[in-house]
């Protein structure tokens, strides 16, 4: 080696030493909050997830929040096994599968901290050029997913569409073809509004062979959008250019909003029967709400979280996030670079009490 | 500056030492570390295997309504070891002969100036990675066989292949496996170029001057010769398209089912694939589930290449 490259070599050695150095001696953040946090689970969580984690160590500079979009089951066995201290899951915890047993015991003596934090409209995306404007009822929508229905000119879909030409394209309908929370939801939603005609098991994998499969949900967008007379269900925030139908809820059709997402929380009922601890919200969504303006296909991905931390400086720091996550602007973050649907003020009111029950142990 | 002048000192000394009469401990330091080398690859096979059939036990001991779709293992993995297969084998079918027309042309065809270039060329094909295979497959060569397929299910529809109803969209069991062709095309060609341009001179310059045509020398003398080595190189190909698995995960259209449409949007998963799909949202024993399916995997490419294996042999002996 020549000795212009030694030079080279120690003098960059010598900056990395300062570099790091100036690092270690710069946490005095405009908050006392300091440490590291680490979360995992939910794909459908991550855009918000990722803005949140960016504004909180903004805000707060000694904090540093990591958030690894695995999965939910992925985030619900890290967070069980102690790896993190939060998980974002698209399903509340169940007795079930003994995951609910099992993360009462990892909060033991704590309790367990279920909250929604993340709600999204799930759209119903279609490409059917010179039909501007679609409209369809729980039933058509469930005959057209289980094939039942493989026309654009059927007369179930004219019913829906008075006055509009439907050209009698085939349909293709697009499902998820990795197990994801955002087809369980769409599935639940089918199963629950029309149970006569949608009869197959609620899950995260789609349950009816032959229909045309994408992964992910730009999987599923870009399916849609290369296929004529394609249909499928994805994240609204995702849709793009392609058409939305609107959904028919009590005697109107409803297009997907944030609103009108936002609205199915407060009008539905808190699934008590598999809350074991003050903390924990599972909600059980009113999928058949014929209230007005309210769209009932929806997301509803949760945090999890225990009341008692080994030490301070990790409650503090989880409580912090948490506090942010459900806050009027961190969910305004959230549905600004995730296209979510804002927690009512009324919820948050609800919730919050969880999150204040977080403590050192 | 000192240092430098040292290591060189060092490494004459070295030098010095081992034209001498030490030339043993190199010859042992040596042969101790490719077996070492050797060991270590056994040990990791030995590893990997051990794995899997640790994490399938669960599986394989589970009842079937506690797996994933309520149903037995074997109804499970059935279907995705068939999609494996048949996408492997559509892809090898399309490799081979391209790939031989390929090493064919550069070794014996193609002018000296273009050998290099194409060569490289070719070799380049197998450094793309397989995620931008995969996204070449949804946003260009899907949309573009979508026509192809209508047409072969408006003309060759009697055939169980090509029944249709064609897909609109071209993620199709028919595109996955043009992909998979085009990845392996580089190593089957490779292998098949190397051996072509081996060929003894003399038999080749017999066999013209017996007045055979360049065709005829060709068949005569370059494909038998090398015969055992594009089948080596087209069960390379076979092992590399069997465990591929984000470009098929990109592109398919899966859906669970066993046919042989291949132009249809309902296509059976591969279980490289399936593992990729279904992974990130599994827990507990669907977690096994998707393990014994890759234990499966991992007997086909052993059989498969044992097979070559046998096949190349018994060339040999003849």
């Amino acid at each position: 080696m020549s000795p212009s490259r030694w030079i080279a070599i120690v003098t960059s050695l010598a900056l990395l030493a300062v570099g790091v150095a100036a690092c270690g001696s710069s946490d005095s953040g405009s908050s006392g909050l300091s440490g590291q946090l680490a979360g995992a689970g939910s794909t459908a969580q991550e855009a918000a997830q990722e803005a949140w984690t960016a504004e909180f160590e903004n805000e707060n500079s000694g904090a540093t929040v990591s958030y690894d979009a695995v999965g939910s089951g992925g985030g619900r066995e890290q967070f069980i096994a102690g790896g993190v201290a939060f998980a974002g899951s698209d399903a509340a915890l169940e007795e079930e599968e003994g995951e609910l047993k099992k993360a009462q015991e990892r909060c033991d003596p704590g309790e367990v901290v279920e909250i929604p934090a993340y709600v999204s409209p799930i759209a119903v995306v279609y490409n059917l050029p010179g039909v501007e404007s679609l409209q369809l009822s729980p039933e058509t929508l469930a005959m057209i997913f289980n094939q039942e229905i493989d026309s654009w000119s059927d007369k179930a879909i004219a019913a829906d569409n008075p006055g509009v030409e439907l050209p009698d394209t085939r349909i293709t309908p697009v499902n998820r073809s990795d197990e994801s929370g955002t087809t369980e939801n769409f599935v639940d939603y089918l199963s629950k509004v029309v149970p006569s005609v949608w009869t197959y098991e609620v899950s995260g994998d789609w349950p009816v062979k032959g229909g045309e499969a994408a992964q992910g949900t730009s999987g599923v967008v870009e399916a849609v959008a290369a296929g004529e007379g394609a249909i499928g269900y994805a994240d609204a925030s995702q849709a793009g250019e392609l058409g939305v139908a609107k959904i028919k809820v009590g005697s109107e059709y409803v297009e997907p909003s944030a609103e009108a997402a936002a609205k199915i929380l407060d009008e539905s009922p808190e699934d008590k029967s598999i809350a074991k601890s003050p903390y924990m919200f599972p909600f059980e969504l009113d999928r058949k709400t014929e209230s007005q303006g309210t769209y009932p296909i929806v997301l509803t991905s949760y945090l999890l979280a225990c009341t008692q931390y080994g030490s301070a400086s990790e409650a503090e720091i989880v409580k912090a996030y948490l506090e942010y996550a459900i806050s009027a602007e961190g969910q305004a973050l959230a549905a600004e670079n995730a296209g979510s649907a804002p927690l009512s003020a009324s919820l948050t009111e609800k919730i919050e009490p969880a999150i204040e029950a977080i403590e050192a142990g | 500056m000192e240092l430098h002048a040292d290591t060189t000192t060092n490494a004459g000394q070295l030098l010095a030492a081992s034209s001498g009469g030490e030339r043993r401990v190199g010859d042992r330091v040596f042969s101790s570390l490719s077996v070492a080398a050797a060991v270590t690859i056994l040990a990791l096979l030995g590893g990997v295997a051990f794995f899997l059939l640790i994490e399938a036990l669960p599986a394989v001991e589970a009842s079937p309504s506690q797996l994933p779709g309520d149903q037995s293992l074997i109804d499970y993995i059935a279907p995705l070891a068939f999609g494996t297969v048949l996408a492997a084998t559509i892809a090898v079918l399309i490799a081979v002969p391209l790939a031989v027309a390929v090493a064919l042309f550069i070794s014996h065809i193609a002018p000296r100036r273009l050998v290099l270039a194409l060569g490289y060329m070719v070799d380049l094909l197998a450094a793309v990675p397989s995620i931008v295979y995969g996204l070449w497959g949804i946003f260009v060569l899907g949309p573009a066989a979508v026509g192809p397929m209508e047409w072969l299910e408006a003309k060759l529809g009697f055939l169980p292949f090509f029944e249709g109803p064609a897909s609109v969209t071209g993620r199709t069991m028919l595109v996955a496996g043009l992909v998979l062709a085009v990845m392996i095309l580089p190593i089957v060609s490779a292998v098949a170029r190397e051996v072509f341009s081996q060929t003894p001179r003399r038999l080749q310059e017999g066999a013209l001057a017996l007045g055979a045509t360049r065709w005829e020398m060709i068949k005569m003398t370059v494909l038998p010769f090398g015969r055992s080595s594009v089948i080596s190189g087209a069960m390379l190909g076979l092992g590399r398209a069997l465990g591929e698995t984000m470009a098929v995960t990109i592109i398919l259209s899966v859906s669970g089912i066993v046919t042989f449409n291949l132009i249809s949007q309902a296509n059976p998963s591969t279980i490289a694939a399936n593992i990729a799909l279904d992974f990130p949202e599994s827990s507990g024993l669907a977690i096994n589930t998707l393990i014994a399916s890759g234990l499966v995997l991992f007997a086909i490419t052993l059989v498969t290449n044992l097979v070559a294996r046998a096949i190349i042999s018994r060339q040999n002996v003849q």
